[in-house]
């Protein structure tokens, strides 16, 4: 019952701080649940985040749910994602019900500006410390090009190619790349 | 049964929103011409505070539509709506990978996965770094290098960077502080 606690709390913290779509939250997780905790590796949040890319629902929630898994099975499951998602519902009531032209106000403007620019670096922070474990290759760096530039310009192409599509062919790639590879050695 | 309803309807929207985040959108748009439980004009101003709170918009709507509908315990339910297919998927796949993650496939299939995965993040980057720290507004009448970089934004990001390597502090404490300077330094309208 205390582990289901704490991971129930760790997450309220998380999900209290996570702004910017998820993808900021690397370095907080590094922080509280690697380095800190013990609970997972960099390799796994690396996966999870992949996963998260082809499955419904926000990737922070889906990390969350892997995460309390690992942890506690299913109850740990759901104490992960509740607590995540305990202060996002928690703010918009508030927000619902007392303000509502919080996002006019120039203070909420002004502050959030100023958040935007520390999530640019934290999300820089999460690419630099993940390049060495995800890009071992040359292989894997031409992979990264290809996902990299088709998802910033998929604005450019004649068609949005979803993320899904990328992330699943970038995992038959996998397959299909290094068993060919290993069945070279054999 | 109006709990039921906005659990179900969430749930369903949870459920086919592949990506999160603005993958939710079109269906919110769906449910507001149905249900009119909000409107278009709730749905835009939910991505304003989408941007400048922690909760993701999807998350977000379906606090909003279920509070306005159904007072509090809606606004929990509708959200439990939205992100239970979100753990139902997620708990199959966990369980999936404990019995396989020995088999020399999925390792390969890793191989691929995780270049693919801090591409993603890159270009998540790059598009939280087009509103932050560069006005594009600034190529329409010629390239005006000037006014493209915002520089204040810019030596904010590299002061967070620098501090950040030498200090080693919590990143939350650097979100904390990036939001005072935005406020004092007024951010919102530079």
């Amino acid at each position: 019952m205390n582990e289901l606690k704490e991971l129930y709390l760790a997450f309220v913290r998380i999900g209290a701080v996570t702004f910017g779509g998820g993808y900021a939250m690397l370095p907080i997780l590094e922080r509280d649940l690697v380095d800190k905790r013990g609970w997972t590796t960099t390799e796994d949040l690396m996966d999870y985040f992949a996963i998260g890319q082809c499955t419904p629902g926000i990737i922070a929630l889906n990390v969350s749910t892997f995460i309390g898994h690992k942890r506690k099975g299913t109850a740990g499951a759901l104490a992960a994602t509740i607590g995540f998602l305990t202060c996002p519902i928690l703010i918009i009531l508030i927000i619902s019900a007392f303000l509502t032209n919080f996002a006019d106000l120039a203070v909420v403007k002004d502050a959030f500006a100023g958040i935007r620019v520390c999530v640019c670096v934290l999300i820089l922070q999460a690419v630099l410390k993940l390049w060495k474990k995800a890009i071992p290759d040359k292989t894997a760096l031409a992979l990264y090009l290809v996902i990299f530039l088709v998802t910033v310009f998929s604005s450019l192409l004649l068609f949005r190619v979803p993320a899904a599509v990328l992330v699943i062919a970038a995992g038959v790639f996998g397959v299909l790349f290094r068993t060919a590879k290993e069945g070279n050695k054999a | 049964m109006i709990y039921l309803r906005l659990f179900l309807e969430f749930f369903k929207t949870g459920l086919f929103s592949i990506g999160g985040g603005l993958a939710t959108l079109p269906f919110l748009y769906e449910m507001s011409d149905k249900t009119h439980w909000f409107t278009h004009a709730d749905i835009a101003d939910m991505i304003a505070v989408s941007e400048s709170t922690p909760g993701a918009i999807g998350i977000n709507m379906s606090t909003f539509a279920g509070y306005i509908t159904g007072g509090v315990p809606g606004g929990i339910i509708a959200s439990l709506g939205l992100a239970a297919p979100c753990i139902i998927i997620i708990l199959i796949i966990s369980k999936i990978l404990d019995i396989f993650r020995s088999n020399p496939y999925v390792d390969r299939a890793f191989y691929g996965l995780r270049p693919a995965s801090v591409a993603m993040i890159s270009a998540a980057g790059i598009n939280v770094v087009r509103i932050a720290l560069v006005r594009l507004s600034a190529l329409e009448n010629g390239p005006d290098l000037l006014r493209f970089f915002n520089w204040p934004a810019i030596v904010l990001a590299a002061a967070i960077f620098i501090a950040q390597k030498k200090l080693k502090w919590h990143p939350v404490i650097f979100i904390a502080l990036s939001a005072a300077v935005g406020i004092v330094f007024h951010f919102g309208s530079l």
